[in-house]
């Protein structure tokens, strides 16, 4: 049977398979079809499992068995609907810094290049218990360090919208995979912007949840205090949906948080208060598009009823020199474990200690070096107070204005990003031109907030469409806020 | 400004060997990177910024030890680049005299 992927959702699939509309195996074929058609070109995919099928055909025997229990205990629709996994069946795309017990997981470096899980990373045994199919791991800046997927070592991930444009990163080969219809939900990274930029360039919503939301026990570390896992979907319902899923406190993540650690409080009496900070969306930097979205985007607000007040956020110009001393000192001692010994790439020096140097040296890619290195600098003797303990205060402070911020607003809206998708090999030659990538997004993992990119509209170049999307900033554990507001601008169903 | 001296001092802290045609291209562009941060020197920061006890606290586990079952021990053992038996192996790093 033929089934019409590109109008697909996770809530449509869930019904279809409930009804018998058609089988898992039916919808797993589908898009391993299309994975395996696109994904010469694409290159979204680092590997496409030879188990799909078989991992289909339990999620329908798992069907089949709700079915029957159900209808023998002629239970209510409330009872059936809990018997059966939303994400039972529905195909997955896993970033490939996540560990799926005895498949490759590399973080796209050479280092890892035929390392192999030994166990399952928390959100892998959340779904693999809901009865997701995997279709395979998806290509990504080496070890989440980058904005383009670029620095992999496996090559870059084109934009399925635009082929000589990037699909964003560091999470490019997941966003890239749905959009191309090669899953039909995926799970990225977030460090600085990893889940929400790529999001924002194919056109999905990608979600960044409060710091500590969801486990990332299994996840491979790059900045210890800024990584969180999130959600790709094709609507705020979908994402929703795999959020659900995946969070919770976990006794392997000390940073996990419970329900119970935040109590948000809206301010808006009807419908949440927007805030915009206007002072940060001037300047050179910032696509023209990009700024006639944000008002056509403010202006759809405003007849939808919100509310919508300029806010200031004094500090916020100093958070990305901020993030770019932080990250990379969580960088360099998180990636100190890649020594040749436990697992992973060796490679032979005259003795012990050179076996480090060569391992090392060979192993990772430039742009990781490029970072051990500046967080070397940063962490230091001598140069510890001026950058890493500065570095932190101007992360207080900027944590600080953000919930002076939430006093009077209950959201704020900025673009995902300055521009739509750059041209491959564009922004290559300079770092600091690719970290400037990052300028709206950063904050969001420098203060914990939750952060969702939403598509709103696209630009027009070369002939072609490229998403545009928009970043909503909530409270502390208010992922609440971001679904409602998120899905009344998509015109998707409240429930 | 810094130096390529200094690029190779923070290489061998990194335990990181550096192409020497690179050592030069990898100068300049930390040293832009760091151009670029030193902003952050221009903050106004009223806050005292040595880390506080107290923003952080320590989330312990019961002290039970825990097993693996032979098969996943011997997943773990097979993930290293070199074994000898039970052993992870590694070259010696004592000299003989």
């Amino acid at each position: 049977m033929k089934i019409d992927l590109s109008s697909m959702t996770i809530t449509k699939a869930h019904e279809a398979m409930k009804n018998g509309d058609f089988t898992a195996v039916d919808l797993a074929q589908a898009y391993l079809d299309e994975a395996k058609k696109r994904n010469p070109e694409i290159n979204a995919y680092l590997e496409i499992y030879d188990d799909v099928i078989e991992q289909a055909k339990v999620a329908d025997e798992k069907i089949a068995e709700v079915k029957k229990s159900s209808y023998a205990k002629a239970s209510k629709d409330k009872q059936r609907s809990k018997d059966f996994p939303m994400l039972l069946g529905i195909p997955f795309a896993i970033k490939d810094n996540i560990l799926i017990k005895g498949r490759i997981a590399s973080s796209a470096s050479k280092i890892l290049e035929n390392y192999r899980a030994t166990y399952d990373a928390t959100v892998i045994e959340k779904l693999k218990k809901e009865g997701v199919v995997f279709i395979g791991r998806t290509n990504m800046d080496e070890f989440a360090m980058g904005g383009s997927t670029e620095n992999s070592a496996y090559g870059v991930t084109k934009n399925p919208h635009h082929t000589s444009r990037v699909a964003g990163g560091s999470s490019g080969g997941s966003a890239a995979a749905l959009a191309m219809d090669g899953a039909l939900a995926a799970l990225g990274s977030d460090t600085g912007g990893s889940i929400r930029q790529p999001a924002s360039f194919n056109g999905l919503v990608g979600l960044k949840p409060t710091y500590g939301r969801v486990s990332r026990s299994g996840v491979m570390s790059m900045g210890s205090s800024l990584d969180q896992i999130g959600p790709f979907g094709k609507t705020v319902t979908d994402a929703e949906i795999v959020y659900n899923a995946i969070k919770g406190q976990d006794a392997l993540d000390g940073t996990t948080i419970s329900d119970a650690t935040y109590s948000p409080k809206r301010v808006g009496q009807q419908k949440p208060v927007i805030g915009i900070p206007r002072h940060f969306l001037t300047g050179d930097g910032i696509a023209k598009d990009v700024l006639a979205n944000l008002d056509e985007s403010l202006e759809h607000f405003y007849q939808l009823g919100y509310e919508i007040k300029e806010i200031k956020l004094p500090n916020i110009s100093h958070a990305l020199p901020a993030y770019y001393v932080i990250m990379p000192a969580e960088v360099s001692s998180n990636l100190s474990r890649f020594d040749g010994v436990k697992y992973g790439l060796h490679k032979d020096g005259v003795d012990g200690i050179d076996d480090y140097f060569e391992t090392r040296g060979r192993g990772f890619g430039k742009e990781a070096r490029r970072r051990i290195l500046l967080g070397t600098y940063v962490l230091s003797s001598g140069y510890y107070e001026a950058y890493y303990n500065r570095a932190n205060a101007v992360r207080r402070i900027i944590t600080q204005d953000f919930l002076k911020a939430f006093e009077d607003v209950d959201v704020i809206i900025t673009p995902t990003t300055p521009a739509p998708a750059f041209k491959i090999g564009e922004k290559t030659a300079d770092p600091v031109v690719m970290y400037l990538e990052d300028i709206f997004t950063v904050t969001a993992n420098l203060t914990g907030l939750p952060a969702m990119s939403v598509p709103s509209g696209f630009s027009e170049i070369e002939g072609k469409k490229l998403p545009l999307g928009l970043q909503m900033i909530a409270r502390h554990g208010d992922e609440k806020t971001l679904f409602e507001v998120g899905k009344e601008f998509q015109g998707e169903m409240i429930n | 400004m810094i130096t390529t001296a200094e690029i190779e001092k923070l290489a061998k802290l990194a335990r990181i060997k550096l192409d020497p045609a690179e050592k030069e291209g990898l100068t300049k562009e930390i040293d832009s990177i760091l151009t670029y941060v030193d902003q952050i020197k221009k903050a106004t920061v009223d806050v005292d910024y040595t880390p506080v006890p107290g923003a952080v606290h320590n989330v312990f586990r019961p002290d039970i030890a825990r097993t693996i079952s032979p098969e996943d021990r011997e997943r773990l053992l097979n993930e290293a680049p070199d074994r000898e038996g039970e052993f992870i192996a590694v070259k010696k790093i004592i000299a003989q005299e």
